[in-house]
């Protein structure tokens, strides 16, 4: 909470800078079918084709066995029947579905990110309300650089075309490689390495 | 000729095109195209054939000599492995000049790049050939010369950071100035490019690369029929053949009709940007303006058209 409450009052008018560079070509681009096709012949004026942002996940369900019937519901199905825990932080102490939930994101409580009001929205730390879908609205409070570089594509992965004019850039959103409750980026395993003739084969494991 | 008593010859140079002239030119042109086919005999059943050795430098070549010679490729490649490849020759755009940049504090290390670089532009399976070596660098260097390419395990380790290298595609290439022949040169848009078909092999550019960017073909590379990338590019990643000198080049038959480089795509980590230094409101342009950026082993003065920056 406390990286949140210290939001500057400079701080917030960059960020409604960043909501219009990143977060408004989100809301014309969604669904996570394939991208428009790219233009076929480019001419002098040719505008620039809009960033096609991978969709995220909108409200979360969860199954539940509803009598040998999985049944999908609403986070807002039990979260409208039950007392908000500002203090809660991960899953532990929990009973019911969020057992095991492992959350290592600073010292966020749950209610830092999700809405007490309405749990199948997220709460920007203003209080106002935000879908799941513009979630890169909710991680830009804190995450300022990375908004910045996002912004000029220069943090988060992206495919297609660099000439925006003859097709269309696909990018990612936060949560397409960070958990939202766990985001530090995975370590990974190294699969494809060179055979090179005349390199010295030094089998130098970090596992060892 | 008239009949008019003694007139004297005209002199030559005032019809345009002296016979002399025009007999030599014929005679040379007639002279190549049969002593093509009276050597055509020695090359049945080898890999190389009469066409090939006749073959003028890329940059010589008229626009419908290119088609003969890209359609033969096109066949070759065929008969070597069944599969319909289309091979193209494209060029560079205007007001285009490709820079590179990596952010490291990204990087991980996890080799994607390697691999998708392999499978793009056809490298010999048997070595895992690929023009990207990421190096895992202990901290507190930038000498590449200090990287290790061989680690396993779990990356990224604490006490390190991962420097993908390939070609830097200098301003001011050492292995163009080395080559004894011209078959590697620099494009318009900042490309360093080799003419497979004129390369001779003698590796004088792989020594003059400060950054062992340069790859030597010891074999005919082996690639799977199954597994050959269709999209191919003279100057880029059709199979190449054996004892040539190749290198990375941007992807220039993905790049120059404006998608961006495999390398890229394959990223996990997003640390790879690329564009067009010369678009003001480009990717690229604003990581040179806004990062710290610094290029490999600037004090050779190789000028690369590839930087590396760290986010802090």
């Amino acid at each position: 909470m406390e990286a949140i409450a210290n939001v500057s009052r400079v701080w917030r008018r960059s960020l409604l800078g960043f909501a219009l560079a990143v977060v408004l070509p989100l809301v014309t681009g969604c669904g996570d079918a394939e991208p428009p096709s790219p233009a076929a012949r480019p001419t002098p004026l040719a505008a620039k084709l809009p960033v096609h942002t991978r969709a995220v996940p909108g409200v979360p369900h969860i199954l539940v066995d509803a009598g040998g019937q999985a049944t999908k519901l609403a986070c807002s199905t039990c979260h409208s029947m039950k007392q908000a825990v500002p203090t809660q932080r991960g899953g532990s102490g929990l009973r019911l579905f969020h057992q095991g939930l492992e959350v290592a994101h600073g010292n966020l409580t749950c209610l830092s990110c999700h809405n007490p009001d309405d749990y199948d929205a997220l709460r920007l730390a203003d209080g106002r309300r935000v879908p799941f879908e513009r979630v890169m609205d909710l991680c830009a409070q804190c995450h300022g650089p990375q908004a910045r570089d996002y912004a000029h594509g220069a943090h988060g992965g992206m495919s297609g075309y660099w000439d925006r004019t003859r097709g269309t850039q696909v990018r990612n959103q936060c949560t397409h490689c960070h958990a939202p409750h766990a985001p530090a980026y995975p370590t990974m395993r190294p699969t494809f390495k060179p055979r090179d003739r005349f390199l010295p084969v030094r089998s130098e494991s970090h596992d060892d | 000729m008239t009949d008019a008593a003694p007139t004297p010859p005209s002199p030559p140079a005032a019809t345009g095109v002296s016979r002399r002239r025009m007999v030599k030119a014929l005679g040379a042109t007639l002279g190549a195209a049969a002593f093509g086919t009276a050597i055509s005999p020695l090359f049945r059943g080898s890999e190389l054939n009469a066409d090939e050795l006749m073959q003028r430098h890329y940059k010589e070549l008229s626009a419908a000599d290119k088609q003969t010679v890209l359609r033969r490729l096109e066949a070759e490649a065929k008969e070597a492995s069944g599969r319909d490849v289309t091979i193209k020759d494209a060029q560079p755009r205007p007001k285009t000049k490709f820079v590179y940049a990596i952010n490291l504090s990204v990087c991980n290390g996890n080799g994607n790049c390697v691999e998708a670089c392999h499978k793009e532009n056809n490298h010999d399976r048997d070595s895992n050939q690929s023009y990207i070596r990421v190096l895992e660098m202990p901290k507190g260097t930038m000498d590449m010369e200090k990287g290790n390419t061989t680690y396993t395990g779990a990356v990224p380790q604490k006490d390190k950071f991962y420097m993908p290298v390939q070609c830097q595609q200098c301003d001011e290439p050492p292995c163009v100035d080395v080559c004894p022949v011209q078959a590697t040169w620099k494009e318009k848009d900042g490309i360093v490019v080799v003419d497979y078909n004129w390369c001779i092999g003698c590796r004088y550019c792989m020594a003059a690369c400060p950054y062992h960017a340069r790859r030597f073909n010891w074999e005919k590379p082996n690639v799977p029929a199954a597994e050959v990338n269709p999209n191919q590019g003279y100057l880029s990643n059709r199979v190449r053949p054996q004892g040539v000198v190749e290198k990375c080049h941007f992807c220039l038959h993905r790049t120059r009709e404006g998608k961006l480089p495999a390398c890229l795509e394959a990223c996990p980590t997003g640390a790879r940007v690329f564009g067009n230094i010369l678009d003001p409101k480009s990717n690229i342009r604003w990581i040179l303006e806004n990062k710290r950026v610094y290029v490999l082993k600037e004090e050779l003065g190789t000028k690369p058209s590839f930087f590396y920056f760290f986010d802090k």
